[in-house]
């Protein structure tokens, strides 16, 4: 088994096996994360740049940080600070970066498909770190890695993904890799949040969040977008908060040993109440430190030479 | 004494090793470790993976035989390490590094099936992991040839060969009769 794939586009593309080997390849990385001299020479010489059209902290220093204990060199690039703003287009922005020999490119842009448009366009391999409302593959695979971590087998584990799936690519995302991989997914939202016809991706979805949370196995919280507020998608956040907030008393309802997860920034006492964010059932933590290993080894099963 | 099983080999294959020559070089790298260390004071084995991890643990038991000390033992995965890295289309399967002990001041002996160029690689990953007193080398087998200036601490046999022949090792662990071939050219 090895991996074919020139990018990382999205979950979908990818089969059951190929996911198990991103994962069994970060197990390697997660050992070297753990050494004093944090760095392997697996990518010297190669150029990674980030391309982050949208904010983000998060992902873009994990990538940083997981290209450069691979000893690639790594160029950050944001649309505030770049020729975006002179009104360049994404594709002849890409061809600039790509035109200083990056060997790959990691894409963060509003427009969902604007990672597979750049893998079109370009020669580098392009990895999606989150378009539109489509996917963001590395957070599903860091997501899938710290439960197998915590849970060892994902066959019949059920788990509950809470919030604004409709505008969420971590949801969609998720969906396929847990689905991929033979756990239960129940999704739970307001309806004004649920997409029509999301059973068709395999999943339940519930409008109770009391009712869905029963008898899971890890809860996966999405952030409440604030920015969304005033789109009459939810009257007010202290509602929200009121009817979709996961507190210790909801944590209850779920199987004893249940996990609590969240894509981060946390909105604390919106979607998640502050001492379940800080319990013991939160992975929150581990999920940010994972999320270096499973990048490393998606840059380093992406970086093998190009024709 | 196992009866040794008799497996078919191709044509263009010659044994070089049986399995009682393989055990009988074992021991005798055994001896040679625990005479120039003077005892196992400071002393650890780090295998190469995955032939060169089977015979550290070999090699472990058999110190513990004579000794009657388990001297640490550690797997060192030299992928991310190799010269080649940027030459290979697809990249190889990564398995784990497990040295689950300080390096630092130790005296580590490196164990792998040959002399090559996986021995630089290997140096390299164990240095990243702390600064050993000192590394030597025990392999089973010498092909000569050498592509880099390295020479092993250890040898089992020593098979000068020519470049197109391929030398391999079949152990146990692998489900194989342990043996070492030569092979005229062709596929290793």
């Amino acid at each position: 088994m090895s991996f074919k794939h020139k990018h990382l586009l999205g979950i979908a593309p990818l089969s059951t096996e190929e996911i198990m080997l991103i994962l069994e390849t970060a197990d390697s990385f997660k050992e070297v994360s753990g050494r004093e001299i944090k760095k392997v020479p697996a990518l010297r010489g190669k150029t990674v740049v980030n391309l982050f059209f949208e904010p983000s902290t998060r992902t873009r220093t994990s990538f940083e940080l997981a290209a450069k204990r691979l000893s690639a060199d790594v160029i950050n690039f944001s649309p505030s600070n770049s020729s975006v703003v002179k009104g360049e287009t994404l594709l002849d922005t890409a061809r600039n970066i790509e035109a200083m020999q990056a060997d790959i490119i990691v894409l963060r842009h509003p427009a969902a498909g604007a990672a597979e448009t750049l893998a079109r366009g370009v020669k580098s391999s392009v990895i999606n770190a989150g378009d539109g409302w489509h996917e963001h593959p590395t957070q599903a695979l860091l997501d899938l890695y710290t439960l197998r971590e915590k849970k060892r087998d994902f066959k019949g584990l059920r788990v509950a993904i809470v919030g604004d799936v409709a505008h969420s690519r971590v949801a969609r995302s998720n969906i396929h890799a847990l689905t991929k991989v033979g756990a239960e997914v129940r999704v739970i939202g307001p309806r004004t949040m649920m997409p029509c016809g999301i059973e068709r991706l395999g999943v339940r979805p519930y409008d109770n969040l009391d009712e869905g949370l029963r008898g899971v196995d890890v809860i996966m919280m999405l952030r409440l977008q604030l920015e969304r507020q005033g789109r009459a998608l939810f009257p007010t956040i202290r509602e929200y908060s009121r009817l979709y907030g996961l507190t210790a008393e909801r944590l209850k309802l779920a199987e004893p040993g249940a996990l609590v997860m969240h894509p981060g920034p946390i909105n604390r006492g919106v979607e998640i109440a502050p001492d379940v964010a800080d319990s013991f059932a939160s992975v929150i933590l581990d999920q940010v430190t994972n999320g270096i290993a499973v990048r490393m080894g998606i840059l380093y099963l992406l970086s093998g030479a190009n024709e | 004494m196992p009866e040794i099983r008799m497996t078919t080999r191709a044509a263009n294959e010659k044994l070089i090793m049986d399995a009682s020559e393989v055990t009988r070089a074992l021991t005798r790298i055994a001896h040679e470790i625990l005479e120039r260390n003077k005892g196992t004071h400071d002393l650890a084995l780090v295998g190469i993976r995955t032939g060169g991890v089977h015979l550290a643990h070999r090699l472990v038991k058999r110190i513990q035989d004579i000794e009657r000390v388990k001297v640490p033992i550690g797997e060192l995965d030299i992928t991310l390490y190799r010269d080649d890295l940027a030459l290979r289309k697809e990249q190889p399967i990564l398995k784990t590094t497990k040295v689950p002990f300080n390096i630092a001041d130790m005296k580590v002996v490196l164990v792998d099936e040959f002399t090559g160029r996986t021995i630089r690689a290997a140096m390299d990953g164990l240095m990243d992991l702390g600064r050993p007193a000192e590394i030597q080398l025990a392999v089973l087998v010498d092909r000569g040839h050498r592509q880099l200036p390295i020479k092993a601490t250890y040898i089992g046999k020593n098979i000068p060969t020519a470049g197109e022949e391929i030398v391999r090792v079949f152990l146990e662990e692998d489900g194989e009769e342990d043996r070492v071939v030569i092979r005229q050219g062709g596929t290793p």
